[in-house]
């Protein structure tokens, strides 16, 4: 009796998913003509988030409607940074897929195996650093778009204290914060940005209690180098201001996110995959600041007042025209030991490795 | 660190530690009848997504909270019915229910990341200062200047230690726990009281869950939880099974959750990482601690994780 009861429930249970898996869909678009060029997409989290992966699926969406029926897409979300993902894109590369975008910096070594086993196949790996002849890296200067919300928030605040709820204490957010923090200076030189870890991307709890710690302290203006919108919301919830990330935040949060610098990857995917048809594609570095349109500063909130917009702009313009860029000396570390003299410029490569806060940060880069 | 930090930290470690408190009380109960529930984690995500959709399709603060209850009742029901009436294996079982509800909030979720709680929930659980009460210097800025929920949670611990303590139903309860064989030759219902246990626990697990996802977070995410189901169980042994003890044992982990974050900005010596740590740390301390107690000092409840067979007395 017990067994035939337990029987019924396990089929009873079986049936659900057996409708589900008959119903799953590929996301992948129909293609009317012969032989598209067959490009999948690996997402580090759902397209959802309305952060990292959420521009990522923006972008691919502007290379689909920019290439049209000659390109074929697919995607997979929430895939984990381990062996996974290499099992994952050997698979698309045994379905005749053309191209792979990696988009997440610890796909890295898992993206370079698979480069190696599959030599037809063109692999480009987001934020990371390993190349090969079939695998390409591409990443933006975020923190060009960061220096002008800075002077946004250096312009606001009216504690001087500025938190950052900040991911992980590598280069890519190290760069960010400094640069965030040199926009705040240059117009508002009492300006302190107090750095709060969280050792996470993407953890709305961790980044909320961050935030909330942050604001506890003192600071009435909140940046982010974090993937959801928590920050910003923890903000308004005390009548703080936000500076967002990712995305255009202040779409989901309202008008206390002054400004987001975002992503906009549409532009370098529709080239890369154009490339890729016409055969010209080869393997590359791409580090696409304001120019490329690769980064850029999301429209400013109401608040902001129109001079600092206006200041804002012009900045804007003279890194474009690549009259000048952000870490330029004179630069000072946090224990005041010059670190670039007046009027040098930081190499790429030193930018790529940077490990040291400017002077008025306050927190430890460990 | 001067008193206003303090008092900053311990409100908001209340806050943090409410979470913990609802889940470890319905673990405590449940425990107390001796099921050895370790689906904590997997109520919790259960009564963090029913509570979420309830509150977006009605808005209701008030039925949004009864979803998270009844999600997490669901949840202790399938658990009761695997291993009282089918009686498998208790410790399988409830792994199994955390990695299914972790599963079902997650192909629920999906669809809504990133979605906002209705405003009028969130307007319903701003802080309310007490009056009276929350006038008292320090200790009424930290416990009588939070959301409603965490009154309830104050009423709550009093509630189950009365229930426990008091009541003959808590006290048959016990017994249950202790020594099913004593307590089914009383005529007491050992199925009865454990199938009652499980679903009152199930019932503040999805509470803790729904406290997350309604007033912590307000908004819909992936990994809500983040183990705290798992705290939850190390603090019942914590506890040593007494819900006042449940209490201070919730506070302190709420406090490690977040004292990481507010400590950095001391420039102290210490990786960020070991801070982050801490309550997991002290998780596994606390259990390697309980586990050196001889068997007879550890309060547990003797018939804890054994399944009940009328037939085999």
């Amino acid at each position: 009796m017990k067994r035939s009861l337990a029987l019924v429930c396990l089929l009873a249970l079986l049936v659900p998913f057996a409708l589900f898996a008959g119903g799953a869909q590929e996301s992948a678009t129909e293609a009317p003509v012969e032989e598209p060029y067959k490009v999948a997409f690996v997402y580090i989290g759902p397209p959802g988030d309305l952060g990292w992966t959420y521009m990522h699926d923006v972008g691919k969406k502007e290379m689909e409607a920019a290439l049209g029926s000659a390109v074929e897409t697919t995607l997979i979300e929430s895939v984990e940074e381990g062996p996974d993902s290499a099992r994952i894109m050997g698979q698309y590369a045994r379905n005749g897929y053309d191209m792979v975008f990696a988009t997440s910096f610890g796909y890295m070594d898992y993206a370079l195996e698979t480069a190696m086993d599959n030599p037809d196949l063109l692999v480009e790996h987001c934020s990371g650093y390993k190349t090969a002849d079939n695998m390409s890296t591409y990443f933006g200067r975020m923190y060009q778009p960061r220096y002008l919300s800075g002077i946004v928030a250096g312009s606001m605040t009216e504690t001087n204290i500025i938190g950052y709820v900040a991911a992980f204490p590598i280069p890519e957010v190290i760069r960010g914060i400094n640069a965030f923090t040199l926009g705040a200076q240059s117009v508002n030189p009492d300006v302190e940005v107090k750095v709060v870890w969280t050792n996470t991307w993407y953890d709305p709890v961790k980044e909320r209690e961050a935030a909330i710690a942050l604001l506890d302290s003192g600071a009435d203006l909140l940046a982010q180098h974090q993937d959801t919108t928590e920050p910003p919301k923890a903000a308004k919830e005390r009548g703080a201001l936000s500076i967002g990330y990712d995305a255009d935040m202040g779409q989901f949060v309202g008008e206390s996110v002054l400004c987001s610098p975002m992503w906009n990857w549409g532009p370098y995917y529709t080239a890369t995959v154009k490339a890729g048809m016409e055969g010209t594609w080869e393997s590359h570095q791409f580090w696409g600041g304001l120019s490329e349109d690769t980064v850029k500063l999301s429209a400013m909130s109401a608040l902001v007042p129109a001079d600092v917009q206006a200041k804002v702009t012009e900045v804007q313009a003279s890194i474009v025209a690549g009259d000048w860029d952000v870490f330029t000396g004179p630069l000072y570390d946090q224990s005041g030991a010059m670190i670039l003299a007046d009027g040098e410029v930081m190499s790429d490569g030193d930018m790529l490795s940077m490990g040291f806060f400017v002077e008025g940060v306050v927190g430890t880069v460990n | 660190m001067d008193l206003n930090w303090f008092v900053c930290f311990l409100g908001a470690a209340v806050v943090a530690g409410t979470p913990l408190v609802l889940a470890t009380l319905g673990e405590l109960i449940t425990e107390k009848s001796g099921s050895l529930n370790l689906g904590v984690e997997g109520m919790m995500y259960m009564g963090a997504i029913i509570g979420f959709t309830t509150g977006l399709q009605t808005g209701s603060p008030f039925f949004a909270f009864i979803g998270a209850a009844l999600a997490g009742i669901l949840g202790a029901m399938i658990f009761g019915f695997v291993t009282i009436t089918l009686r498998a294996n208790q410790i399988v079982t409830g792994l199994t229910l955390t990695m299914f509800g972790t599963g079902f909030a997650g192909f629920i979720g999906t669809p809504i990341i990133g979605e906002r709680a209705p405003q009028k929930i969130i307007d319903t659980f701003v802080k309310v200062k007490l009056p009276l009460l929350g006038d008292i210097p320090v200790i009424g800025e930290i416990f009588f200047n939070q959301d409603y929920l965490v009154y309830l949670t104050y009423i709550l611990i009093i509630l189950v230690g009365f229930y426990l303590y008091k009541s003959r139903y808590g006290l048959n309860g016990t017994i249950v726990g202790e020594n099913p064989k004593a307590a089914d030759s009383l005529g007491i219902s050992v199925i009865g009281y454990r199938y009652l246990h499980l679903a009152m626990g199930g019932a503040l697990c999805g509470l803790a869950g729904g406290y997350l996802s309604l007033i912590y977070v307000p908004s819909w995410q992936d990994s809500m939880i983040a183990g705290r189901g798992w705290i939850a169980v190390a603090l019942v042994i914590f506890s040593k099974w007494n819900p006042y003890r449940a209490y201070i044992g919730a506070l302190f982990f709420g406090g490690l959750n977040i004292v990481g974050f507010r400590l950095q900005q001391f420039d102290l010596p210490v990786s960020t990482y070991l801070l982050d740590a801490l309550p997991y740390l002290m998780t596994v301390i606390v259990l390697v601690f309980d586990s050196m107690r001889s068997k007879s000092r550890s309060h547990a409840p003797a018939g804890l994780g054994t399944p009940y067979f009328r037939e085999e007395r």
